[in-house]
């Protein structure tokens, strides 16, 4: 791999964010200039806009707000566009970037979440979308009750790819099926009032290709598959997974690598078969 | 009584524990945390979890064996009943966990796989991938989603908790949280609250850690009267890769695989390393250390690797102290083979191939054992009593704290994998001790007067707008959070001597001086991470005082806290008689130190500084023993320590208990 040569390093890295004060405020673009450093990653430039928040002509603005916390591509948290494409900015090395562009390197919100503040989205929809599959396994509760059920090596190597899916919402950015859902609020309206509400938008609306996955990785644990047919409902019902489009977008900007499209396609299978079945058992 | 709640703050493996095993007991919980419970830093645990198993147990291994190693790896700090406790739990955890779902590795037949750890001799540790921390993690989260559907939870997720409120009797009846996005301040009635808010990371600037490990919740609880332990021990891992942002774990398994620590002979030779001829380069480790190399044990790595660059001005770079860890002799395909998944990250991060270019590392403060101090019940076999509502509880009644934020399972130095355990076990035993806390009271934290609640939220405000009306132009809090780190790094890690903790303190102390005068580039009220970042930094400096008094006090070496000037010498004389005269005079200093220092250390903030104070430590189960590993002279001080102690009719402590000890298997069910 390239290694980018000490003379080709600028002294100042462009960026170019797309901003926003607050929900329903406009959009806009700010230039930021910041002094290269060997070994950044967006987050390290983001670390030093909000030390010295000043615009590339020197005026000073509120800091940026963004969201982080593992810095490790663990935790899912710090997903952005940049340069474009939606990924981790804690794994969004600038050198590689200034490859891409060695201009400018530009951040913006991911566009299929409402807009808290700058780049800090709202994935409430995200991890509402698992509660809707039931992404869980129905113990009887948590006393000792010996060792779970035993699973081959095959049936482990299986799963593992798909319970290391971190909420991040790549998939869902890159899914043309997945369409933003921002609800402003009624005048009059109390909190739990739009809270439900909005609830009921997203129960609507497509699941999107990691709940999908979900669904899956639980109906195939011995012990998961026991509620197999509730998360099946939840996936033939409104907003599932017949909204599909199979654009396979979601498999490409996975930064895990998760085989979604092999779990839509089982997820297709299960749910004709259960269909079937539900008909016939009428 | 009105329905009573519970607030559980903190959403890693030991808040999310607490959370499901309450709601299973019928009990109500609301759960605050600052990020979406599913991003907590657990995740970024990575080796596994330790317990006793069938395979080990027909090894000669036992709950018992967990236990002392437990204990001895912790340098015996460690109140005993229960670290044993805990390990007589490990096999029911892992248990609970694989039902749960979590896809721990498998063998061939089927079974959980199980890896060895550090500090044991037996295969303890199972795991799932290279991610078992998310996994576990991930598998609580889910049990907890599922109560919130059931209407058993309350999620405040993207909420900073403010501190405890306490009533005229000093009794926690709730907390101040605040909506990081609307920023609202609200009190929350609770009839227990429990921290579950892990390490403090952040206040040596750059860790291991997530960046919400900051220690503020434990601080804001500490200024209001909380007890903190043992706060000088912190474990610093010896090779992490400096990054810009964060300092990431890079596994010892590449030592293992051949992997060679060197620095240019030359202070911060800049020519390639690769083009630095054999003679000019200076392998520390494999010259002081000719037996063990590269494989010393993780403390000497660690203190090393930190006196080369530090002290001796060795290193790599001149404005970031690293080290070389060579594998560029190792041939691509065995490298591939044995270290892929690490060497990936590296690759990832760094955007640099260390299959061809030497890896730049250096030690990362990891973990903190100290903590909140908090209680516990005994039984009279040396187990906790499950369901006593003194367990977990602080010294502040219905303030509880659990996993890394408490200050109990780990002593002086924490074992490799155990820390998973201690965090779900202390979830898990905390619950019924609140039942019962709970069915204590006969009022309802919610039918407290509302001025209680509301002179808790005035206060919060008060501080917040003060924050937001500064005048521009004053200190910036990033960049005063760099020197702290800077500051706590160079003197309270990896080796420390009293004359810098000194200065320490008094630059630590100016530094809260001048954070106290930050202003703010963000002033409005909408989420404004300035500010929630500005107050994080503020309450970081009492546990950072914490920290260096208690180091500064503590004239020993013990654990992860390490003063060379008092250190216990290696035997010199190599006359049998002499020897032996000087293994005496050594177990007789063993004792002595034993007698002055094994002894909890309680730091309380009062008028605002630090005042310490030490506890005795409940070693009744296993005596503590010295530990020898790599010290010289280690078999005569070993003979003569067993002889004294078989004088005394005490058992060495060397794993066995002394007598036939009946497991505390009857109290578990809770």
């Amino acid at each position: 791999m390239s290694t980018p040569t000490v003379t080709s390093r600028p002294e100042w890295i462009n960026v170019r964010i797309l901003r926003q004060d607050g929900p329903g405020q406009p959009s806009y673009w700010q230039r930021f200039r910041v002094r290269y450093e060997p070994e950044m990653n967006v987050i390290s430039v983001l670390q030093k806009i909000a030390a010295d928040p000043r615009t590339a002509e020197g005026k000073p603005v509120a800091p940026v707000a963004w969201e982080c916390n593992c810095l490790e591509e663990v935790c899912g948290a710090c997903t952005m566009v940049i340069n474009g494409r939606v990924r981790q900015s804690c794994s969004a090395l600038i050198d590689r970037l200034l490859e891409e562009n060695p201009h400018e390197i530009e951040l913006q919100p991911m566009s299929k979440f409402p807009v808290v503040r700058d780049l800090v989205v709202d994935r409430q929809r995200l991890f509402r979308a698992l509660e809707r599959v039931k992404a869980w396994i129905p113990v009887d509760g948590y006393y000792d009750m010996g060792p779970g059920p035993r699973q081959s090596q095959a049936a482990q190597e299986a799963a593992y790819p798909l319970s290391k899916c971190m909420s991040c919402g790549c998939c869902l950015e890159a899914c043309p099926q997945y369409s933003r859902i921002e609800l402003v609020r009624w005048e009059g309206e109390t909190d739990e009032q739009f809270e439900r509400r909005k609830l009921a938008a997203y129960d609507r609306a497509f699941l999107g290709a990691h709940a999908i996955s979900q669904a899956i990785l639980f109906n195939s644990h011995p012990t998961g598959k026991n509620n197999a047919a509730e998360r099946l409902e939840a996936l033939i019902g409104p907003g599932g997974i017949q909204l599909c489009g199979n654009a396979q977008n979601c498999v490409a900007v996975c930064p895990k690598e998760i085989p979604l499209t092999r779990s839509i396609g089982l997820a297709g299978r299960q749910t004709t078969i259960y269909a079937l079945k539900k008909f016939f058992d009428k | 009584m009105a329905q009573q709640r519970v607030m559980v703050v903190g959403g890693g493996l030991a808040g999310l524990s607490a959370a499901m095993k309450l709601a299973e007991l019928g009990i109500d919980v609301d759960l605050m945390s600052l990020t979406p419970v599913k991003r907590s830093h657990s995740v970024c645990a990575q080796g596994g979890i330790n317990s006793v198993n069938d395979q080990t147990r027909q090894e000669g291994d036992s709950e018992w064996k967990h236990f002392d190693d437990t204990v001895y790896g912790g340098d015996f700090l460690q109140h005993q009943p229960p670290v044993k406790e805990m390990a007589y739990w490990g096999p029911r955890i892992i248990d609970l966990m694989d039902r749960l779902g979590v896809p721990f590795n498998r063998t061939a037949e089927g079974f959980l796989d199980r890896r060895r750890f550090g500090g044991t001799l037996y295969k303890r540790t199972a795991f799932a991938g290279a991610t078992t921390g998310q996994q576990l993690l991930y598998a609580l989260d889910e049990q907890v989603r599922r109560w919130k559907g059931a209407g058993k939870v309350r999620m405040f997720e993207y909420w900073d908790f403010l501190g405890p409120i306490l009533d005229e009797d000093g009794v926690c009846c709730g907390c101040v949280g605040q909506d990081l996005v609307t920023m609202e301040i609200r009190a929350f009635p609770a009839d227990a609250v429990v921290l579950a808010t892990g390490g403090c990371g952040l206040i040596f600037g750059r860790s291991t850690m997530s960046m919400s490990c900051t220690g503020s919740a434990v601080s804001r609880a500490f200024q209001l009267g909380a007890r903190y332990a043992n706060g000088e021990f912190i474990q610093v891992h010896p090779t992490a890769i400096p990054g810009a942002d964060k300092l990431r774990l890079m596994s010892e398994s590449a030592r293992g695989e051949g992997g060679r620590v060197w620095v240019p002979r030359k202070p911060q030779d800049p020519r390639d390393p690769r083009e630095i001829p054999e003679e000019e380069r200076y392998y520390f480790l494999e010259e002081r250390y000719p037996k063990y190399g590269n494989l010393v044990p993780r403390d000497i790595a660690t203190r090393e690797i930190f006196n080369i660059c530090v002290n001796e001005g060795l290193s790599v770079e001149k404005d970031r102290m690293c080290v070389y860890l060579d594998l560029t002799h190792i041939p691509r395909k065995e490298l591939d083979r044995k270290l892929g998944g690490i060497l990936e990250i590296y690759e990832k991060f760094q955007g640099v191939d260390p299959r061809t270019t030497p890896m730049k590392i250096f030690p990362a403060v990891h973990y903190s054992m100290g903590g909140l101090w908090v209680d516990y019940e005994r039984t009279a076999d040396g187990g906790l009593k499950i369901g006593s509502p003194r367990n977990h509880v602080t010294n502040i009644p219905g303030l509880y704290a659990i996993g890394e934020c408490d200050y109990q399972y780990h002593g002086a130095n924490r074992l490799g994998a155990n820390s998973l355990l201690s965090c779900i076990f202390s979830g898990l035993i905390v619950a019924p001790g609140i039942k019962n806390w709970l069915a204590a009271q006969k009022k309802a934290a919610s039918e407290r007067p509302a001025s209680l609640f509301d002179q808790a939220v005035r206060r919060q405000q008060e501080r917040h707008d003060e924050l937001l009306r500064r005048a521009p132009g004053g200190e910036n809090p990033y960049l005063i959070h760099q020197e702290l780190g800077d500051v706590m790094t160079r003197s309270a890690t990896v080796v420390r001597h009293n004359a810098q903790l000194r200065e320490a303190i008094q630059k630590v102390q100016e530094l809260y001086e001048r954070a106290k005068r930050c202003s703010l580039s963000d002033t409005g009220n909408w989420t404004n991470q300035n500010v929630v970042f500005t107050k994080a930094l503020l309450d970081m400096f009492p546990i950072a005082l914490t920290i260096l008094e208690g180091a500064l006090a503590r004239d020993e070496c013990r654990g992860a806290h390490y003063k060379p000037e008092f250190a216990m010498p290696e035997l010199k004389a190599t006359d049998p008689v002499e020897r032996r005269r000087e293994a005496e005079q050594w177990c007789d200093r063993f004792e002595e130190n034993t007698r002055r220092w094994l002894k909890t250390t309680i730091a309380q903030w009062i008028d605002n500084r630090v005042v310490l104070s030490y506890e005795d430590v409940d070693t009744s189960l296993i005596p503590p023993r010295p530990r020898l590993y790599g010290l010289v002279g280690a078999e005569v001080i070993e003979q003569v320590w067993r002889e004294r102690q078989a004088r005394r009719g005490q058992p060495a402590g060397d794993g066995k208990p002394a007598e036939e000890r009946r497991p505390s298997q009857q109290v578990v069910r809770s």
